[in-house]
């Protein structure tokens, strides 16, 4: 699994993000290579929701180019964009599950879009997915104001996965899972890396998932990306944020 | 990785040899053929094999995600006799861990209830009802609720949210004197011109200005400034404590020691109650003045004699009577859209019902109201 090709499928140049003339990111540039799982850490509010945002498309740039699968995001058509959204999925940090529909409607969403299957698969694939993120099938008929943090995070999860697409974007995960659920995400996201090829760009601030399943790590602070690589060279790192960081009391406790 | 490959479509093979029956699965088994897919195992899950034994062979799939996996499990299961299952053979170590996800998967599906269409009907017609009952339950509860509180603040003045109550006053009323003047002012143009032009016919054009100052003063003025609220400022309302409630910023408002009834309703519920009454005068003005260019334009009554005829024909009762239904109207309104936000569940579906519900609901007894004070009002003999 560490040999993913040097490719890479997200390419950001020269990104300037800001809100009222204040800038949250400037002059960024990243490469999200194929098939790898990357990390994003950075202090709250250093902009790594801003940073996803903006690459999905959702924020404008003051500045910058974004490509994904080599397609320049603001030299494409609609088409394009469409074709491109297909093949990408995405968690928010909040979940955003369409509030009046069910669980399963809220997967099948994206699915009943852009194939025309059997009901009986649409609602076979459903329960796998839901299997996948580790709910009980059950789950499928509740609505999204009765589920738990847990599991709002994984039904949100299933739905970024509902058209099996090639890249997908987390923001914060694994923040409001229990450690053991924690643990499984890891292994399912390792999962379907390994089995479906899938690029990861995972918002995280979870020292585990960064250590057991991060190809590699971009830390992001003082507007730009301050270091990326993988866990080795954030540890080697002297400076002071990372040094806190990945040092702290927190890491060494997980080291011990 | 997985190189590109040529979008080639997803096969599957059968060769019988002997007993045995080999399935060979090739090509792309991926979610963009998906519909290809379900043809070729719908096909496959009909073959009959019931002597056979199955070897399926996924060792030529040039590519595959939880679709495929999903769809060659489920023809594994199918073609599974009594309990001995095909081999699934040509695995490749990438892939097997995707199998041992869908094997998870357990056959029979949650389906979601359907009911009969009769018994679908009757269950909506029993729910209907018991929704009435919830909403008479949920308006006498926030009357209950606001009383008292009411009887809280009076003998606590001080915990009365005056800044708020200042906030809402100003968008309830200040805001709304535009349109509410410019509509009430097009409406008393149009009875006026309507009135001129009718009781021409019997030659009794000046009587259009009886009708005018009886008519807004009393009825339509109050009405549609009302109407017009719980179309501006309930729906408002509902809409703001709904998505409160939505995001549990209520629940928040509680667990800090604040009563929401306080903090939140009774300063937009007073705003309403002064409101209302402001926006008559104002409104009930403008429809006069409206009539009076009218009269003067197209029925030739110079403003002098239109206003000594307004002296004549009304009385300081009409305005009364008008004036004083706002504020009740004012309360029903306020109450209505109250509850309606109090009553929202956690979709934007439900928000939309319950703010579409303040409205209709509001207008409605509005008009009962307004028919109950008319009949009160003949009977005291004002
Ligand atoms: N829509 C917006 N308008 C104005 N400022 C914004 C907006 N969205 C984000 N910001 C600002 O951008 C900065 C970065 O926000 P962002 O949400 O990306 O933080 P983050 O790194 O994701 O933090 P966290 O780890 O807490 O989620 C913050 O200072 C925030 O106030
Ligand atoms: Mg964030």
């Amino acid at each position: 699994m560490t040999a993913f090709s040097d490719e890479a499928i997200i390419k950001v140049r020269d990104l300037t993000v800001g809100f009222h003339g204040k800038l949250i990111l400037e002059h960024l540039d990243l490469d999200v290579k194929r098939g790898e799982i990357l990390g994003v850490v950075g202090a709250s509010g250093s902009g790594k929701s801003v940073l996803t945002r903006a690459i999905i498309g959702l924020l404008p740039k003051v500045n910058g180019r974004i490509e994904v699968f080599g397609v320049g995001m603001d030299a494409a058509d609609e088409a394009e964009r469409r074709a491109v959204e297909r093949r990408w999925g995405v968690l928010f940090q909040h979940g955003a599950l369409f509030s009046s529909l069910s669980v399963r409607q809220n997967i099948q969403f994206p699915m009943r879009e852009f194939m025309k299957v059997s009901d009986r698969l649409l609602d076979e694939i459903t329960v796998a997915k839901l299997v996948m993120v580790g709910l009980k099938p059950e789950v499928a008929d509740l609505f999204p104001s009765e589920l738990s943090g847990g599991m709002t995070k994984r039904v949100a999860l299933a739905r970024a996965l509902s058209l099996d697409p090639e890249i997908v974007f987390l923001d914060e995960p694994t923040s409001g899972l229990d450690p053991i659920s924690a643990g499984d995400f890891d292994e399912l996201v390792k999962t379907l890396q390994r089995t479906l090829g899938l690029t990861v760009f995972m918002v995280t601030h979870d020292l585990d998932s960064l250590n057991t399943v991060c190809n590699r790590i971009a830390v992001l602070g003082d507007r730009k990306v301050l270091l990326i690589g993988p866990m080795d060279d954030m540890l080697a790192s002297q400076h002071p944020w990372l040094q806190a960081y990945f040092h702290g009391k927190r890491a060494r406790a997980l080291a011990a | 990785m997985q190189e590109r490959t040529p979008n080639s479509s997803p096969i599957l093979e059968q060769t019988r040899l002997g007993t045995s029956l080999a399935l060979r699965a090739s090509g792309q088994w991926t979610i963009h053929h998906a519909l290809d897919l379900e043809g070729l195992i719908d096909a496959a899950e009909k073959l009959n094999c019931t002597t056979a034994t199955v070897v399926i062979d996924v060792s030529q799939v040039a590519k595959l995600d939880t679709f495929g996996a999903w769809l060659i499990e489920r023809l594994r299961r199918s073609l599974t006799q009594g309990v001995v299952e095909p081999d699934l053979v040509g695995l490749s170590a990438n892939y097997s861990s995707l199998f041992d996800e869908v094997r998870r998967v357990k056959s029979g599906v949650v389906e979601g209830k359907e009911p009969r269409s009769l018994t679908a009907f009757l269950e909506r017609v029993g729910r209907s009802v018991v929704g009435v009952g919830g909403t008479l339950v949920g308006l006498l509860s926030m009357w209950g609720a606001i009383l008292v509180t009411t009887g809280r603040v009076i003998r606590h003045p001080s915990s009365f949210r005056l800044t708020s109550m200042i906030h809402h006053f100003e968008q309830a009323c200040w805001r709304a004197v535009p349109i509410v003047v410019l509509i009430s002012f097009l409406i008393g143009c149009i009875i006026a011109q309507q009135g001129i032009f009718q009781f021409r016919k019997f030659g009794a054009d000046v009587f259009v200005v009886d009708m005018l100052g009886v008519l807004v003063l009393r009825e339509i003025g109050v009405l549609l400034v009302a109407i017009m609220v719980a179309g501006r400022s309930g729906s408002a309302y509902t809409a703001e404590l709904g998505s409160m409630r939505m995001r549990e910023e209520i629940d928040a408002l509680r667990t800090m020691g604040f009563d929401p009834t306080e903090v939140l309703i009774l300063p937009r519920m007073l705003a309403l109650v002064i409101a209302l009454p402001v926006l008559t005068f104002l409104g009930a003005m403008a429809a006069l003045c409206g009539g009076g260019l009218v009269a003067w334009g197209y029925g030739g009554v110079d403003p002098n004699a239109f206003l000594s005829r307004l002296r004549e024909a009304i009385s300081i009762n009409h305005f009364i009577v008008g004036i004083v239904k706002a504020p009740f109207m004012a309360f029903i309104i306020g109450i209505i859209a109250c509850a309606e936000g109090a009553a929202v569940k956690g979709s934007a579906e439900s928000l939309g019902q319950h703010t579409t519900a303040s409205v209709v609901k509001s207008i409605f007894f509005v008009i009962i109201a307004d028919g109950i004070f008319a009949i009160y009002f003949a009977s005291i003999g004002i």
